[in-house]
């Protein structure tokens, strides 16, 4: 595998890791504050469809990201009335939520837009152009380093240096700020916090935001930076993929980072069965590689490398009084 | 008297009507919708085609759920429409259980083939439109290499990759194809994101002109295409639109033939297997405003000797689905 090949299925890989990335950060918020969340799948495809539809008629995909950002965010307020404030069962919450944006995108599209469940086509200032990175195009031809600049690193939507940079983000707020630190705490032991006077319930519900923020921007990226349109079911699967990442990660923002970009390589790798049986002389079919990164959770879950040990309030809901 | 005769008079009015109404075909469209841009429009537009030409109304219902298949069906054979013609493969099943209750009325299947005494299943020959496709893209390429998105793994997904193989080593045999299918779940009818993915990994392996038979998988392919500067093909329905300078054709499926052939047989609507072709203009490339530039002549007499010959049974476009297997890779 030559140089300019590898960059290819890197170019790729980022690609295709970056709405991970984000549902993986979104699903660890969540998850650290004790609130399970089934639902990243179905707040990705909601906020796909409000960013397309909403860039598709104003023109404007800023004006998209935030619609897609608030139709997440509605989705996260109701998983979180229903998980938090009513103590239901958080993973019939996040399927319903699933099964909701599911059909729901669809109805209001064929409503919308009478495409067959579709928006239509983004053009112009309604899609993330690639930003081409300062020196790019001059740099190109120096030796290795310049087509790694030039390709890997230049040329991607600015949600891709988004969603970058909020691994480093979510390191520090989650474990370096005392808002972080009280919603670890709220994940592992809610009544020690409650004792403490800080609201288990108010940190939780800010976890979920959060969540609602990360999975909009995630759904976006899908609809607008990497398409030019919302595609019924578009999401296929990221959510799940997302997390079986955050499960590898231990629930850990560096490892998620590691995890999801593991993912992505596979994904991207699973493209082109041309180089695999180059490098290993034998062929290897497609669909072992889309269901490894599912195997290597399963690896990790069997404790064969290491403890996945989830938040230890997950999943269940807080009761003040006893 | 005047009152019996006023009577009589409306009752051979509702007579005629009701005659009227017998005579009337239907169109049942499938959950996309009739303005889905693809196969329901195109059956949308064959019924309105029949319509303006024979001056006769036909009646529609554009399916909500699934669980109306069954419920519009028999509505429309006990209302006495005559024939009821339905878009797309998902009625097969129903079908079969409507069909012998209603032995007078002619139901028309497209894309999928009931036995049925009162069935008419329309199937078309997506191998030959795609072999003239694969000869504009050989054509049309300069890198000598074209690339094929598939949607799910099936065999039909695959007798559109052989006819389009065939078409492309008929026209330069030294031309590499590369081929990569979606998936194999239905999930990849809705992937394009991994569709444009797909598309840019084939355009870094030299492909310029990507033929993409992926359902909505395909929409990614033809914008990852369009961003990147090279050719696509659309599918199913034209879609040169969708993309003016920047797909190169479409392989259409004259599904609007179909039906306006149905409807215009009326109750005496043939049935058995009928297939579309080229001979019968069931298949076929498209050209409109949005590529006349991209076909050039030399593309456009080559293309059309190809088709003179496979009506002629001079060339022989092998169906993948006959056998299971492709002669060229």
């Amino acid at each position: 595998m030559d140089l300019a090949t590898l960059l290819q299925v890197l170019d790729s890989t980022v690609r295709l890791a970056t709405p991970l990335l984000l549902a993986c950060l979104a699903g660890l918020f969540s998850e650290r504050s004790g609130i399970f969340d089934i639902g990243l799948e179905g707040k990705m495809l909601a906020a796909a469809f409000f960013s397309g539809a909403i860039a598709a008629v104003t023109g404007s995909v800023w004006l998209g990201l935030l619609a897609g950002i608030a139709a997440s965010m509605v989705l996260s307020g109701i998983h979180g009335l229903a998980s938090i404030t009513f103590r239901g069962n958080q993973l019939i919450s996040g399927v319903a939520i699933n099964f909701l944006a599911a059909g729901l995108t669809v109805v209001i599209a064929q409503a919308w837009f009478q495409q067959g469940g579709r928006t239509p086509s983004l053009i112009g200032g309604a899609r993330f152009a690639p930003i081409t990175q300062p020196f790019a195009e001059t740099l190109k031809n120096v030796p290795v380093l310049g087509p790694v600049y030039y390709q890997l690193f230049s040329g991607h939507s600015i949600l891709v240096y988004l969603a970058f940079l909020m691994v480093p983000a979510t390191w520090w707020v989650l474990l370096r700020s005392r808002f972080g630190l009280r919603l670890r705490a709220v994940g592992e032991a809610p009544e020690a916090v409650d004792t403490a006077g800080v609201s288990v319930i108010g940190t939780r519900y800010a976890a979920v935001a959060i969540c609602g923020v990360l999975c909009g921007v995630a759904g976006s990226y899908l609809a607008t930076g990497l398409q030019a349109g919302f595609v019924k079911d578009m999401s296929a699967g990221r959510g799940y993929i997302a997390l079986a990442a955050l499960i590898f990660s231990k629930w850990r923002p560096w490892h998620a980072l590691g995890a999801t970009m593991l993912f992505g390589f596979l994904q991207a790798l699973a493209l082109r069965p041309d180089i695999i049986e180059t490098a290993l002389r034998v062929p290897i079919p497609v669909q072992l590689l889309d269901a490894l990164p599912y195997i290597l959770t399963v690896v990790i879950l069997a404790g064969f490398v290491g403890r996945a040990t989830p938040p230890r309030a997950g999943g269940s809901p807080y009761v003040k009084e006893r | 008297m005047t009152f019996f005769n006023s009577f009589l008079g409306t009752a051979a009015a509702t007579a005629l009507c009701a005659g009227a109404a017998m005579a009337d075909p239907a169109l049942i469209f499938d959950l996309g919708g009739k303005f889905d841009k693809s196969f329901n429009e195109a059956a949308h537009k064959g019924a309105e085609r029949w319509a303006e030409d024979t001056g006769n109304s036909y009646n529609e219902i554009e399916l909500q759920s699934e669980a109306q298949r069954e419920q519009a069906l028999r509505r429309f054979a006990k209302a006495g429409n005559n024939p009821i013609v339905m878009t797309g493969f998902a009625f097969g099943s129903v079908l079969e259980e409507v069909a012998p209750d209603y032995p007078d009325t002619k139901f028309a299947i497209i894309d999928m083939v009931v036995d049925a005494p009162n069935v008419r299943s329309v199937v078309f020959n997506e191998h030959q439109g795609s072999y003239l496709v694969g000869i504009l893209a050989a054509m049309a390429s300069e890198t000598g290499t074209v690339g094929f998105i598939g949607g799910m793994d099936i065999p039909l997904i695959r007798k559109f990759a052989c006819g389009y193989v065939q078409g492309v080593k008929a026209a330069d045999p030294d031309a590499e194809v590369i081929q990569n299918m979606t998936g194999s779940t239905p999930a990849a009818w809705n992937d394009p994101v991994k569709g444009g993915e797909l598309a840019k990994a084939q355009i870094s392996q030299g492909a310029d002109v990507i033929y993409a038979a992926a359902g909505g998988t395909g929409v990614g392919v033809l914008q990852a295409a369009a961003d990147e500067n090279i050719l696509s093909i659309g599918v199913d329905s034209n879609q040169n639109y969708m993309h003016p300078g920047e797909v190169l054709t479409s392989m259409v499926k004259r599904v609007d033939n179909a039906v306006y052939e149905a409807f215009d047989q009326g109750a005496d609507l043939e049935t058995g297997i009928k297939v579309m072709g080229l001979a019968n203009d069931g298949v076929g490339y498209a050209v409109d405003r949005f590529n006349a530039d991209l076909i050039t002549e030399e593309m456009k007499t080559a293309v059309e000797k190809a088709k003179e010959s496979i009506v002629s049974g001079e060339v022989i476009v092998h169906d993948y689905m006959s056998d299971g297997t492709c002669p060229v890779e």
